[in-house]
């Protein structure tokens, strides 16, 4: 398999804080990918920094062996790599078919097409089937803003697929929604992973990320701490530690942890 | 939609035949100058969230332009000066465009800012240069016409423009521009995560926002035959437009028209009855403005739109309205 | 020549003082509130309406008039806040406060037009025209006094904000209006309080105004302008960022008048805003916020 998202030592200090100090991952083409880690980790800093909000003060990130550090959050996007944020960001004053819209097509000239229609048919059908798939096609003509949180959710799921992007980072999606919801998030990523997007999440539930991705990598104080299948991270010592933090003499809470951590 | 606006336009083009009296021709031709106004920027401020507060730049370019140009082409009175019209619009535009290079860099609270600094170096350059006559202004050449045939071309005039203006804002509204527009209105950053070049767009329409207000700034000045830099860069024309685009209701089409005819009304109602830039006028605008943006923040056109829909949802269960199914995989 | 400039240099630095002074006061509005009050403009000019009632009529000094200017400004201040700012609607907060604060501005404006009519006024004083000759520099009594009250008043506000348990409810709401709610702040109260010290502020900048210039309602207009110049410059939020930017202008601002001429001077001080803003979007000491809307 071939390495489709590279993140090569990543540094990233805003002012005296140092977000990210080492921080380096690899997302193999076809995979869907974890990022675990406590909080403060510097998650999400790391997903700014790939997506092009943050600049990286040292470091590279590459897309299919191209280096993309520092390329505006819309390059990137047009490269195809797209991403979701934590708390759902949607364009609330717009109907849902508006905001599936919105994302631009990968090659889309800018002059030749500003005036033209906001929506052509085959790209509302293409909105409608999105919305389809993902479970809120009856939805479609309310304005975002009306949506529950869970709703903008898979909103949020469905604009960034329509440009067809190759990479998907998910910033915890099953955060704060209900268990049904979440078993169908995690049923969709399935499904758009089979037929050949690849995925990396971020995720606070442990169980999810365990049963969904093939790739965990622990990110702590800034650093990558280790990185490989599921079941080998959950033992990782250094893992336990990260999370739980304290020294442990006879090995017995390390014990507890890994209960916990199953 | 079509008939009701095909009829309002109808009503538009009869007007000043039917009320000829030039007194109501000359208040038809003000409030045809502030709808251009409102809508063109209510194409960039309201579309995209970005309150600018130095278009009056762009009306004062226009205004000199047709001073200048009629003077340095020796342009006859008559209706030739009207040729010089898009060409106010043009070097409006093209004067907007490293305007909203060097505003649109920052965010929104410095936007509105670096717009009113602009708009006051402008207003120092037009007092200052030779070319523009400095603080005694130009004059234009002044056709003979009949009292009302005179308010009668110009108001003809100015209604070209405005439907330019509106047929623009139409089609803007419809289109990806508009579209991005408004996702940059509610998250800019979340537009640009989805591929929208938020920049280009932004100066897009920055840029056609200015041309209607340079066309309209340079018929206004040929109307009162004469410029000076306080009226051609006057700020409350910006605060003016802001507020009409606000009262109707932003982003929408028909809000900067109808709060334009409404607040025109009641400008010239105020210029009656106090002195127009006296205390009283000021204090009387103030308090207007400060009404209508705390207790009808979204506009007039927006919440009327929202109480007939409420209206109508109340009728739960009649014919056209269709039940809502839930949401596959909630509880 | 030489000692024009430096004496150029001089004056700019003292009438920066007075500039930072009323800087201040709007920048720690923004940085608490993130609200633009556009009125802090007309507000100088009313206390210089103020003050000139008050030393014409009742023959006061003019520092003495500071007694009575400050606190009524800042009860103004208040009364400003909890009459139309809290009504702003939480989005677009900012874009809002400017139109508002726009209106109030005009409204101010008009009242004191139906007052005190258009003619330029002036305060005065015996020390207002006397200068005292230091080092072959010519510093006006009422420059010097101006600074020196500039620096009081600033140092003043700087003891409040870092050595009281006010300024420590103010700091936490300026770093993290949520966070402060949660521990118990009342955030609210301290905006208000807030906004009434950066009016009241303003008002003892408005005495040295009006005594250094001639002014009359529609001098709002220049002031505001500048201040805004300044506050943004300084970086929007930042106290010390202004002070700094305030005699930076001032001190060019001089400087270009002596050099030029003193039509050009006043273009200087906005092309100076654009070309920083060309460069610097978030000013000279503002940093680039993680963006939310």
């Amino acid at each position: 398999m071939t390495a489709l998202l590279q993140v090569e030592d990543v540094h990233k200090a805003f002012g005296g804080l140092h977000a990210l100090s080492g921080a380096s991952l690899t997302v193999e083409e076809g995979s869907i990918s974890g990022l675990i880690g406590p909080n403060g980790s510097g998650k999400t800093t790391l997903f700014n920094v790939v997506t092009g909000y943050e600049r990286p003060d040292s470091g590279a990130v590459r897309l299919r062996g191209e280096p993309i550090t520092g390329l505006r959050p819309d390059r990137v996007f047009a490269r195809g790599l797209a991403r979701t944020f934590q708390l759902s960001r949607i364009f609330s004053r717009l109907s849902v078919l508006e905001n599936m819209l919105v994302a631009t097509q990968r090659d889309e000239g800018w002059l030749r097409g500003v005036f033209r229609d906001a929506g052509s048919p085959a790209e509302r059908a293409r909105a409608l089937e999105l919305l389809e798939f993902i479970g809120i096609a009856e939805l479609a003509s309310l304005p975002a803003g009306n949506l529950s949180y869970g709703q903008r959710k898979l909103l949020e799921l469905a604009y960034v697929l329509v440009a067809d992007p190759d990479v998907i980072l998910l910033d915890e999606p099953a955060g704060g929604v209900n268990p049904t919801l979440v078993n169908q998030i995690a049923d969709r990523i399935r499904e758009l992973n089979r037929s050949g997007k690849t995925f990396l999440v971020v995720e606070h539930d442990l169980g999810f990320v365990m049963d969904l991705c093939g790739t965990v990598t622990v990110l702590d104080q800034g650093q990558s701490l280790c990185s490989g299948a599921p079941e080998e991270v959950r033992r990782d010592p250094a893992v336990l530690d990260a999370y739980l933090g304290g020294a442990d003499e006879d090995g017995d809470e390390l014990e507890d942890a890994a209960e916990v951590l199953r | 939609m079509v008939a009701a606006t095909l009829a309002v336009t109808a009503g538009f083009v009869l007007f000043p035949l039917v009320f000829s009296n030039p007194t109501t021709t000359s208040i038809a031709f003000f409030a045809l100058v502030y709808m251009v106004s409102a809508t063109a920027w209510n194409l960039f401020s309201g579309f995209s969230g970005y309150i600018a507060l130095g278009h009056a730049v762009f009306f004062g370019v226009g205004a000199y332009t047709l001073a200048v140009a009629a003077e340095k082409l020796h342009v006859a009175a008559g209706w030739l000066p009207f040729a010089l019209v898009p060409l106010a619009g043009l070097v409006a535009g093209l004067i907007a465009i490293p305007f909203g290079l060097i505003a649109l860099r920052t965010r929104r609270h410095t936007f509105v800012v670096i717009t009113i600094a602009i708009f006051f170096i402008f207003q120092l350059l037009a007092f200052n240069l030779t070319f523009t006559g400095g603080s005694s202004g130009l004059q234009t050449p002044f056709p003979l016409w009949t009292a009302v045939g005179y308010n009668q071309r110009f108001y003809y005039v100015a209604l070209a423009v405005l439907i330019v203006t509106v047929a623009v804002t139409v089609v803007v509204r419809r289109s990806r521009l508009g579209l991005q527009l408004l996702a940059i209105r509610d998250d800019e950053d979340r537009a640009l995560g989805l591929g929208v070049r938020t920049g280009r767009v932004k100066l897009f329409a920055f840029v056609l926002s200015a041309i209607p207000i340079g066309m309209i700034g340079a018929v206004y000045t040929y109307f009162l035959g004469q410029i000076f830099p306080q009226f051609a860069f006057d700020p409350l024309f910006d605060i003016t437009i802001a507020l009409m685009a606000f009262f109707g209701g932003l982003a929408t089409i028909v809000g900067p028209l109808l709060g334009a005819l409404v607040l025109e009304s009641m400008q010239q109602e105020f210029t009656l009855r106090f002195s127009a830039g006296g205390g009283t006028y000021l204090i009387a605008y103030g308090a207007v403005f400060l009404v209508v943006i705390l207790f009808m923040p979204r506009g007039v056109v927006p919440t009327l739109r929202d109480a007939l829909a409420n209206a109508r949802a109340r009728h739960v269960g009649g014919p056209g309205v269709r039940v809502q199914a839930p949401l596959r995989g909630r509880p | 020549m030489g000692s024009q400039y430096a004496q150029a240099v001089v004056d700019g630095v003292l009438t920066g003082g007075v500039y930072a002074l009323m800087a201040a006061g709007l920048t720690l509005i923004f940085g608490v509130m993130d609200i633009i009050n556009i009125a802090q403009g007309i507000l100088v000019v009313l206390s210089a309406y103020l003050s000139y009632v008050l030393s014409v009529h009742l023959g006061l000094d003019l520092f003495v008039t500071l007694v009575v200017t400050v606190p009524a400004l800042f009860v103004l201040g208040v009364a400003v806040e909890r009459l139309f700012i809290r009504r702003l609607p939480d989005r677009d907060r900012t874009a809002m406060s400017i139109l508002v604060t726009y209106a109030v501005a005009i409204v101010i404006e008009g009242i004191l037009i139906q007052v005190f009519g258009t003619t330029p006024v002036q305060l005065h004083a015996p020390y207002v025209d006397q200068s005292v000759h230091v080092f072959g520099f010519y510093l006006p009594y009422i420059y010097l006094y101006g600074f020196l009250l500039a620096v009081v008043l600033l140092g003043l506000l700087y003891a409040l904000i870092y050595m009281t348990r006010f300024g420590q409810a103010l700091r936490a709401a300026l770093q993290d209006r949520r966070a402060a709610e949660l521990i118990g702040i009342e955030v609210d109260k301290v905006r208000t309080l807030t906004f009434g010290i950066g009016v009241a502020v303003t008002a003892a900048g408005g005495m040295v105004f009006g005594a250094t210039n001639t002014f009359n309602p529609n001098s709002g207009y220049d002031l505001i302008s500048r201040l805004l110049t300044i506050i943004i410059l300084g970086g929007l939020g930042s106290i010390g960022g202004a002070m700094a930017a305030a005699v930076f202008m001032l001190v060019l601002e001089d400087v270009v008048a002596v050099a030029w001429s003193p039509i050009w001077s006043t273009l200087v001080f906005f092309a100076v805003l654009v070309i920083v803003l060309t460069v610097k979007p978030n000013g000279l000491f503002g940093h680039e916020a993680v963006r939310a809307q």
